[in-house]
């Protein structure tokens, strides 16, 4: 009755016996280990593939851009150099920080700082003095640093109004929000444009000025506000009710839990959004070009380059245009990059983190 | 406090009500002078002709009726084709995003080596996303020979020899119907713009997966399902809330850089009558192209959402 064949099988035996071997338990069991294996084999294989080339798509730009904005134009014209620059050059990118004004009057203090008999000195004089001439790189840093910092205070604020106090109405009212997230702006830009031209039926005109998209963020409609304002509300909502509950029993006010008491609890939270914010600030072009078209951003300069280019040195080849352009956009990228370099990690986990999750 | 809120002879409700729209005062004010009143005046300038007074400051409106969407309907002859092509494109974008975007988070939900870093490099494109660095990311792509996405299709067969058309041919051949052959050459076609649209709605996918509880697997193993009925029965229902978010911001997303969106712009901001002497904005004009277009995206996104959250499964 019991005719399994239970023996074990060693290679030497598989070889005598191949027949005894297909028809007991070991075969099934090594069989079954060997397909699980190669199975996971090939699907490791076609994952390798798919997200290798998924990277290199990405990847794939911005390593083009680095090594164009250095490469000679003989380098680009050499059909048998890719990639890799066989002739280093900085003279592009420094046509590109010259022409996009990078460093602006840091440029001259960056040069001042060694001076010829070697002592150091950073010339703040000057620095303070042409405040107003601070380059693209800082102009931009301080600009989204500022309007990130802005959107922390003021959407922790909303958030928090949304995540802690029941009334009537208060549903409705975050409905809102959500309709501020989902209707583009660019379906009331006209009127946006036109009330800060001539704000409100008077006469002052705000454009061009930090004060149109200041008064936007402060209020909470400013660039992806009402994104932020749901991050907080998430966040405030998932905290316990006990540690307000003991400031308010504590005597605390509202305010006073919140600034002292909510917002260091919310650190994840402010993270995010400072960072998200900071990106996104920097990128933008609508904003910057619609409400202040003059104020010199990086994207501002980096659109007119190629133009400023193609007029100043009557170079209408594409070639060199884009040699320029590359350099352009690697310089406009740099700090982005670099930031995302040590912080990626906040980015990546924020996003998962910010509620919108579950 | 407490005693504060003693004297003023509030309630604990009166309380939580002031101090919930002292919270959100600014937004109160924003909303309403920002967003609402902006968002009426737009509907109202649409139906104007709005003159800037160059020299006494201030402008002025002149009712013209319907006259601007008439124009931009019977009269322009770009902006209906745009219109629809935006939104074909839209709904072509919009489940690839997606489809690839859950197919990515899948693959990146296993565990295997360097998948922080591949992580950290998928949403690298919302870190540079920006229409100021778009074109040239394009062009760069070209020169880089990323594949079939961006080499145009006779280049393509000249130097790689890959050969789009034949594949197209052999689809077809196979008894395929066209428009699907169709769709998945431009589907190859975006493959770029896809990936670089995806970021963070592979992320949010991401955690979403993460977030279904393992138990749930091992249940359903042990009871005899297979990984694909697991698929089908556990992880689409699971993520299903996650879908709909991803498909609303993709939509929104997808929008926002259309080209009726540019044309809208372009229409309100340049001065479109410099050459027949008339120098100004045409604000009127600009403003209907926004309503229209925005009335078209509203409706895309409640006829899809709706549709999507009849299937929406939530767990708690």
């Amino acid at each position: 009755m019991e005719n399994v064949n239970r023996r074990k099988y060693g290679f030497s035996d598989i070889i005598r016996d191949p027949r005894g071997w297909r028809e007991s338990p070991s075969f099934d069991s090594t069989m079954h280990k060997w397909t699980g294996k190669i199975r996971d084999f090939i699907v490791g294989v076609c994952i390798a593939i798919i997200v290798i080339g998924v990277c290199y798509v990405i990847l794939g730009p911005i390593f083009g851009i680095v090594s164009r904005a250095i490469m000679t134009r003989e380098d680009v014209i050499n059909p048998l150099i890719f990639l890799i620059p066989q002739n280093f050059t900085t003279a592009s990118l420094n046509y590109a920080i010259t022409h996009m004004n990078y460093f602006g009057v840091f440029r001259d203090i960056f040069v001042g700082l060694f001076s010829a008999d070697g002592t150091f000195s950073f010339d703040y004089v000057l620095a303070l003095r042409e405040f107003s001439n601070w380059g693209a790189l800082f102009g931009t840093l301080i600009f989204a640093g500022f309007f990130s910092l802005l959107h922390v205070m003021v959407c922790s604020m909303i958030g928090y109004g949304f995540a802690r106090f029941k009334y009537p109405g208060v549903n409705a009212l975050f409905a809102l929000v959500i309709i501020t997230i989902v209707v583009p702006v660019h379906s009331y830009m006209v009127p946006m444009f036109i009330n800060f031209r001539f704000f409100f039926g008077t006469d002052i005109n705000l454009i061009n000025s930090w004060w149109a998209l200041g008064l936007l963020t402060a209020t909470g409609v400013g660039l992806r506000s009402g994104l932020y304002i749901y991050i907080f509300r998430q966040f405030f909502r998932g905290l316990p009710k006990e540690i307000e509950e003991a400031a308010f029993i504590d005597g605390a006010g509202p305010f006073y839990t919140y600034i002292k008491v909510m917002m260091p609890n919310a650190v994840p939270a402010i993270i995010t959004v400072l960072l998200f914010a900071f990106v996104w600030h920097y990128n933008d072009t609508f904003y910057t070009s619609l409400l202040m078209p003059q104020v010199n951003m990086m994207s501002t300069y980096l659109m007119a380059l190629v133009d400023t280019y193609a007029t100043a040195e009557r170079d209408f080849n594409p070639l060199g245009q884009q040699m320029v352009l590359f350099a352009g956009v690697l310089l406009a990228i740099a700090p982005i990059l670099t930031l995302y370099m040590f912080l990626q990690r906040y980015f990546v986990e924020g996003l998962e983190r910010s509620g919108i999750v579950g | 406090m407490k005693a504060k809120a003693g004297r003023k002879g509030l309630t604990l409700r009166n309380r939580e009500l002031v101090w919930g729209l002292i919270f959100i005062s600014p937004w109160l004010i924003g909303v309403i002078f920002f967003f609402l009143f902006n968002l009426i005046q737009s509907v109202v300038f649409s139906f104007n002709n709005l003159i800037i007074d160059q020299v006494h400051g201030g402008f002025d409106l002149h009712w013209v009726g319907l006259r601007h969407y008439h124009d931009i309907f019977f009269i322009d002859g770009n902006f209906v084709r745009e219109l629809f092509e935006s939104v074909g494109f839209m709904l072509l974008n919009v489940p690839l995003i997606i489809f690839f975007s859950l197919f990515m988070a899948i693959l990146l939900n296993r565990a295997f080596m360097g998948r922080g870093l591949v992580r950290a490099i998928f949403f690298l494109p919302v870190i540079m996303a920006t229409s100021a660095i778009e074109g040239s990311l394009e062009l760069i792509m070209g020169i880089v020979m990323g594949g079939v996405s961006s080499v145009p299709d006779d280049v393509m067969r000249a130097q790689q020899g890959f050969d789009a058309q034949s594949i197209a041919m052999m689809l077809s051949q196979f008894g395929i119907p066209m428009q699907v052959v169709e769709y998945i050459i431009e589907a190859i076609a975006m493959l770029h713009s896809v990936i670089r649209a995806g970021g963070v709605q592979i992320l949010i996918f991401l955690a979403a997966l993460q977030a279904i509880p393992p138990s749930m697997y091992e249940v359903a193993q042990i009871e005899g399902a297979t990984g694909y009925e697991a698929f089908w029965k556990i992880t689409i229902p699971m993520v299903s809330p996650l879908i709909l978010t991803n498909v609303i911001y993709t939509i929104v997303d997808t929008f926002v850089q259309s080209d009726v969106v540019a044309t809208a712009r372009a229409t309100a901001f340049q001065n479109v009558y410099v050459l027949e002497g008339v120098r100004g904005f045409d604000f009127g004009r600009g403003s209907a192209m926004a309503v229209v277009s925005s009335l078209l995206a509203c409706l895309v996104l409640m006829v899809v959402g709706w549709a999507i959250s009849k299937y929406v499964f939530y767990y708690n």
